[in-house]
């Protein structure tokens, strides 16, 4: 039981999830699970009452039962004490105060990650503002590499995102080279294929492999189809670079994917035995997002961004090359408005960089919920200002598949000009041969190279 | 500014190129930024959209349609009683209201049950539920199918609770999808084989993106069928059951 008093009036709160979960500031989905603070008093008593609670609880006293969820096993069994060791003594609150002091660096976070459970980042950031959360994901470093370097200092990558609503390969390959000319792609190259069907697949990669060794561009490419279908294409020598999969932070939730850890790690190794990185072996794409674990009626009364939280214990067992938390796409019974998916965008990039994952942040919103474009425009500036990997590149900012807004070409560039980033070292030389950089060092393509035409079957 | 907009060949090339793909490319520039006319233009995609989402399914008409193709029509509403609940509780989305009076003396033995959903797009479902089921009804002769099922702010999983109250043993449910920018009409339907008390997501099929510019009714019978009969044989769905109907269309690797 946790307790604190305000004025004449003593709040209590049953357990350790309670008083996370009344901690968090308000959103629809906590507000769906019954779980939210009945009144703004409450919630900043349980912020009080969680800002005072010492680390070591969280090791004592778990949200989701570790004897019936393998999720909260291998947080607790993959702890790291000796990392712990240097926090071990702090509360919550003095946490907060460690990370934020000047004698932090990147270089000390993340050797104390592996020490850090997802409980005790999602309690930070309960207590946390959005300048704090982003000031102290500012200061991580995690620096990922398959073909190409993503994550260093200054630099901002794009995962080009050519969706195609019936998987049409010209029509995807005109969205990819509209990409290439805007800069983006060093992320990845991933499509989200409309069926999950193992031919289309494997004719995807075999076509977004084409491109890539033709144009001999320094990067990995992806189709995003369920991790099941890509181990199984991986068996019949299908070009994959990275595995992907959706995962949450329950067991219960993961199998509602069709997933557990066992799986993943198979994945993992069956995509490792290709050996088709150049400068490392970061081969996992993971994409998360608040609400999935509540969507899948999987949540355990614990609130959403707690177990948003505890899905980055599940990735960082698999040395990921991209982690993308998909922040708005669930829809406003999850996340309300502007306010609400910024802040959980902010949340959920200090937890992942805090933990020791490569964070990128798919900054969008659909058209069934409280957003616009100057949400989408405000949280992009903030998650590059606080030091993002990679953001989305979708054409204009419209998947003309899954139906929702995203960020675009246009919106990357332009945060690359306003905040002086770069994109992966390989990649920017790559930009660079191919004429599309002006004398100013900025993306600026004035017309179209001849050899790109080359992309065009049919077409040009 | 004009050494940054494509030059007059490309605009040729980029107007090709926007046969092949609803997808906004090859779009003006100012520096980096939009140009005017297509940030305008998305701005008002947006508002459409928006306007979309708030319109309400005519269940009368639809059901007026569906009666042409000789078929039995139930009509009952989810838990939601408004627009703006089915937003934002998904479960009572998931529940019938009192309808079960209005099933139960439809309960027999089939093999499917259609229900048919505005979802998040009452234009998809008014639009493509009908003819879709014009083309998947030839498809499966000799199936049990049960009476369509239309149902006002039902989320997929509603299908679970109309199956078991019908007594039918694959839940087909056709429902809108969230309307897209470019596509404020697809349509989206997710097979369950025997829905229960534990039904997940991990256990039905989904062929998503159905309508004339996307999964054509044709394409999406086809693979609706392949599914359906996949999942009677093998008497499951799901992860499970992999689409492989590309394989029977365009061959395989």
């Amino acid at each position: 039981m946790y307790a604190a008093t305000v004025g004449a009036r003593r709040y209590v709160f049953a357990d350790l999830k309670t008083l996370m979960a009344k901690a968090t500031p308000a959103r629809s989905g906590d507000a769906l699970a019954g779980l939210v603070a009945e009144t703004g008093e409450e919630r900043v008593a349980a912020q009080f009452a969680l800002a005072d609670l010492p680390l070591s609880t969280f090791l004592n006293e778990v949200v989701v039962p570790y004897e019936s969820d393998e999720v909260t096993r291998l947080i607790i069994d993959s702890h790291d004490v000796r990392a712990f060791s240097a926090v071990s003594h702090l509360t919550v609150g003095g946490l907060r105060d460690y990370l934020l002091a000047d004698e932090r660096t990147a270089e000390g976070l993340a050797a104390l990650a592996p020490g850090l459970t997802p409980e005790m980042a999602a309690a930070i950031s309960k207590i946390s503002r959005l300048q704090d959360l982003m000031v102290m994901a500012a200061k991580c470093s995690v620096v990922t590499k398959f073909r190409n370097t993503i994550g260093l200092p200054g630099r901002l990558a794009v995962r080009l995102q050519p969706n195609h609503p019936t998987d049409d390969a010209r029509g995807i390959a005109a969205s990819i080279l509209d990409g290439l000319l805007l800069g983006a792609g060093d992320a990845v190259i991933g499509i989200n294929p409309a069926t999950d069907s193992p031919e289309r697949t494997h004719a995807l990669l075999s076509m977004l492999d084409e491109i890539r060794s033709k144009f001999e561009i320094p990067t990995q490419s992806c189709v995003l189809a369920h991790v099941t279908t890509t181990l199984d294409l991986i068996r019949q020598g299908s070009p994959v670079d990275l595995t992907f999969q959706s995962i949450a932070g329950t067991q219960a939730a993961n199998k509602s994917f069709g997933i557990d850890l066992a799986l993943l790690k198979e994945a993992h190794h069956a995509t490792l035995s290709l050996k088709r990185g150049s400068v490392g072996d970061n081969v996992m794409y993971f994409e998360t997002g608040q609400g999935s674990a509540l969507s899948a009626n999987a949540h355990h009364g614990v609130d959403q961004q707690t177990l948003e939280a505890r899905a980055y214990a599940v990735a960082r067992q698999f040395r990921p090359l991209l982690v993308n938390t998909v922040v708005g796409f669930i829809g406003p019974e999850y996340l309300y408005d502007g306010k609400q998916i910024t802040r959980a965008g902010l949340e959920d990039h200090f937890c992942g960089k805090l933990l020791g994952l490569p964070m990128g942040v798919d900054v969008c919103y659909t058209n069934h919920a409280e957003a616009d474009q100057d949400d989408a425009d405000a949280l992009l500036a903030l998650l590059t200002a606080a030091g993002v990997n990679f953001v989305m590149g979708v054409p204009g900012a419209d998947d003309v598949m899954l139906g929702y807004q995203s960020t675009s070409f246009h919106d990357a560039l332009a945060m690359r000009d306003l905040l002086h980033k770069k994109p992966a070292p390989e990649f920017e030389a790559w930009l660079q041969r191919q004429g599309l950089v002006d004398t100013s060092n900025r993306i600026r393509p004035q017309t179209m190279p001849s050899h790109f035409r080359a992309l065009l079957p049919g077409a040009a | 500014m004009s050494g940054d907009l494509p030059d007059a060949p490309d605009d040729s090339l980029w107007a090709s190129l926007r046969r092949l793909t609803a997808a906004r490319i090859g779009l003006q520039r100012s520096g980096a930024s939009l140009a005017t006319a297509p940030l305008l233009a998305f701005r008002l995609a947006h508002a459409q959209a928006r306007d979309a989402v708030h319109a309400e399914l005519d269940m009368a008409k639809l059901t007026n349609e569906l009666g042409d193709l000789g078929v039995a029509v139930l009509n009952v509403d989810s838990a939601a009683t408004d627009k703006q609940t089915y937003l934002m509780r998904p479960d009572l989305g998931r529940q019938l209201s009192s309808s079960e009076s209005t099933l139960a003396p439809h309960a027999g033995d089939y093999d499917a049950v259609f229900v048919v959903s505005d979802g998040l797009s009452a234009l998809a479902t008014q639009s493509h539920a009908a003819p879709l089921i014009t083309q998947i009804l030839p498809a499966i002769k000799g199936w049990r199918i049960a009476p369509v099922v239309i149902v006002r702010h039902g989320r997929v999983a509603i299908g679970d609770a109309i199956a078991r109250a019908l007594g039918a043993a694959c839940a087909v449910v056709l429902i809108g999808e969230r309307p897209g920018l470019s596509a404020p009409d697809s349509m989206g339907a997710y097979m369950t084989w025997q829905p229960g008390e534990h039904t997940s997501d991990a256990d039905r099929n989904c062929i998503s993106n159905i309508r004339p510019a996307g999964v054509g009714y044709a394409d999406a019978a086809f693979k609706l069928a392949h599914l359906l009969n996949a999942m009677r044989k093998r008497g499951v769905s799901g992860v499970a059951l992999k689409d492989d109907s590309d394989r029977l269309q365009i061959g395989g690797p």
